[in-house]
């Protein structure tokens, strides 16, 4: 049994708007262990991309704590490398291996020649090494994409914080980005937390799935998503694990109607 | 009284065709390369200069039509002038008097409206300090402010650095600012993921984020402080017997000498269009056009 990474306990999350107070998630408990596959699930305004900001440090919980390696979590830090859904995370002023190289030249956390052979290296994992001195603004989504993972993992940070990473893509791109990030995770075995408001996905992504209510977010349940990938869509067990977050999500009598709107 | 509704007409099924392909031969080559001429006529520096060639013809017919020397010399007269003031130093050593003092002042305005952005993206107190004095100070033509500047400096370079500052200032300051807050959220975010702060992160991160906005405040900030400049020694010409250019173009005016004021000008065109289309356009291609952040 391997101890809790990152610990989260009891944490509500308020941000202001001009006009609101509004509160994110309320008294939220998980935690995520070693070379968990993580997924934060849950509708839109059940504060998910909120905890994910929380973990990666850019706003103080109200309450509780959160706890990276038993310390508490107070600023935005390296060893938490977070990828965005927007592709505006990439620097249009670097090229693809700049971009990459930036975050090890800044934080200094490997030799000068050691973080460009890293460089070099998690290109040609994301597949890229061809687009290597070209600059973002002439990559597609789906490699703009693959260059903010690889620019994350080559930190080797001690988490991956994902936050809708492929909602932005079309179906196409993101089923591929799905697969390439699996299959990265069995050569690596990082740790990553992934936020989704896709069903389909976080069984896909996660070992683990933390389904969220909304308004404000708290937990539902944490489920078992273990062995579930894209081979298994059409599988009994994925059908299940699928209607069972449903009704937890949207209750008895829209499951219901969704299953008859899917008959109909 | 209503029309009874049209039948709808029944649907005609369409036949379907096959055809033999068009010969394509007329057209030649699908794809060939342009010739010289459309390559030119597509080329921006041989457009630009058609227009200052047809610009000078213009020029030229017109003040011989005109026949006025005193009013209206003819470019080549104009040039003749031009030459001959190069040749024997004097226009050189005012363009030079000119562009000394232009540096201090730019030099200076950058420096001060770098302090402000930064105190102003520092804080909202900051920003708020800093767009009010902008609304205030950016509408005042620099030149306004010359007599209060040579009350408190006397004649000479630091009045006119003085309004060369105030000229580049606001401007430079409010199109940094401007840049500063149109940074996407996502992007700062990932800077102070990798724990950027303070200097480095705005060197790193928001000034190359924010690099279209500043450099049009710089070209602005040039424009203005060049245009102020001349403006200036036209008012009150010369300190210690070192002219710049417009002290040139108002001596030859007091002389009738309107071939040289036309040079003077010609010296003040040519040097902006140096600035403009030769130096701020090669920081353009390499920066902002390089990175597709303008185009």
């Amino acid at each position: 049994m391997t101890s809790a990474l990152l610990e989260v306990k009891g944490v509500t999350l308020q941000y202001k708007t001009p006009r609101h107070l509004v509160t994110a998630t309320y008294r939220v408990d998980f935690s995520v262990h070693q070379g968990d596959r993580y997924v934060i699930l849950g509708p839109s305004g059940c504060g998910k991309t909120t905890l994910l900001k929380a973990v990666g440090g850019f706003m103080p919980p109200v309450e509780g704590s959160i706890r990276m390696n038993g310390r508490p979590v107070e600023h935005p830090g390296p060893d938490r490398m977070m990828v965005f859904q927007e592709f505006e995370q990439l620097m249009p002023w670097k090229t693809v291996y700049q971009n990459v190289l930036f975050p090890m030249k800044v934080t200094k956390r490997f030799a000068a020649t050691d973080a460009s052979e890293r460089a070099n290296a998690v290109i040609e994992k994301v597949g890229l090494t061809q687009f290597r001195d070209i600059y973002p603004h002439m990559l597609s989504g789906g490699m703009k994409m693959r260059v903010a993972i690889a620019r994350a993992m080559a930190m080797e940070p001690d988490i991956l914080l994902m936050d809708e990473p492929f909602a932005a893509l079309d179906a196409l791109t993101r089923r591929t980005m799905q697969q390439e990030l699996l299959s990265l995770w069995d050569q690596l075995r990082f740790t990553v937390l992934f936020v989704t408001h896709s069903i389909e996905e976080a069984i896909i992504i996660g070992s683990r799935i933390l389904v969220l209510s909304p308004h404000p977010g708290r937990v539902r349940a944490e489920l078992d998503a273990e062995g579930l990938d894209h081979n298994s869509v059409g599988r009994p067990e994925f059908g299940i694990l699928t209607n069972r977050i449903h009704t937890l999500l949207f209750g008895e009598t829209h499951q219901l109607q969704a299953q008859q709107e899917v008959r109909a | 009284m209503t029309a009874p509704p049209s039948p709808k007409p029944a649907q005609v099924r369409r036949p379907e065709f096959e055809v033999e392909l068009t010969d394509a031969h007329a057209i030649g080559d699908v794809e060939r390369p342009l010739t010289i001429t459309e390559r030119l006529v597509n080329n921006e520096a041989v457009q630009r200069l058609t227009i200052l060639v047809t610009l000078i013809v213009v020029w030229e017919v017109y003040a011989r039509w005109l026949n006025n020397g005193l009013l209206f010399p003819t470019f080549t007269e104009t040039i003749r002038t031009f030459s001959k003031d190069i040749a024997n130093g004097v226009l050189v050593d005012r363009t030079i008097t000119s562009l000394r003092t232009l540096a201090i002042g730019y030099a200076l305005g950058l420096l001060l409206a770098a302090v402000l952005t930064t105190v102003a993206v520092a804080s909202t107190a900051g920003t708020r300090v800093l767009s009010t004095l902008t609304a205030m100070f950016n509408p005042l033509p620099a030149i306004a402010l010359l007599p209060l500047a040579l009350i408190w400096f006397g004649l000479g370079t630091p009045s006119l650095v003085f309004v060369i500052v105030h000229s580049v200032l606001w401007a430079v300051a409010l199109n940094t600012l401007i840049g500063f807050r149109s940074v996407p959220e996502t992007l700062r975010m990932s800077g102070r993921n990798v724990g950027l702060k303070g200097a480095r992160y705005v060197g790193l991160i928001l000034i190359p984020a924010a690099f279209p906005s500043i450099l049009a405040g710089l070209k602005i900030g040039w424009a203005f402080a060049w245009r102020t400049l001349v403006a200036a020694e036209l008012v009150f010409g010369v300190s210690s017997r070192s002219g710049g250019i417009g002290w040139y173009i108002f001596e030859a005016r007091n002389d009738l000498d309107t071939a040289t004021v036309f040079s003077g000008l010609l010296a003040v065109i040519l040097i902006g269009l140096v600035v403009e289309s030769v130096i701020f356009r090669t920081i353009e291609a390499r920066t902002v056009n390089l990175w597709g952040m303008q185009r």
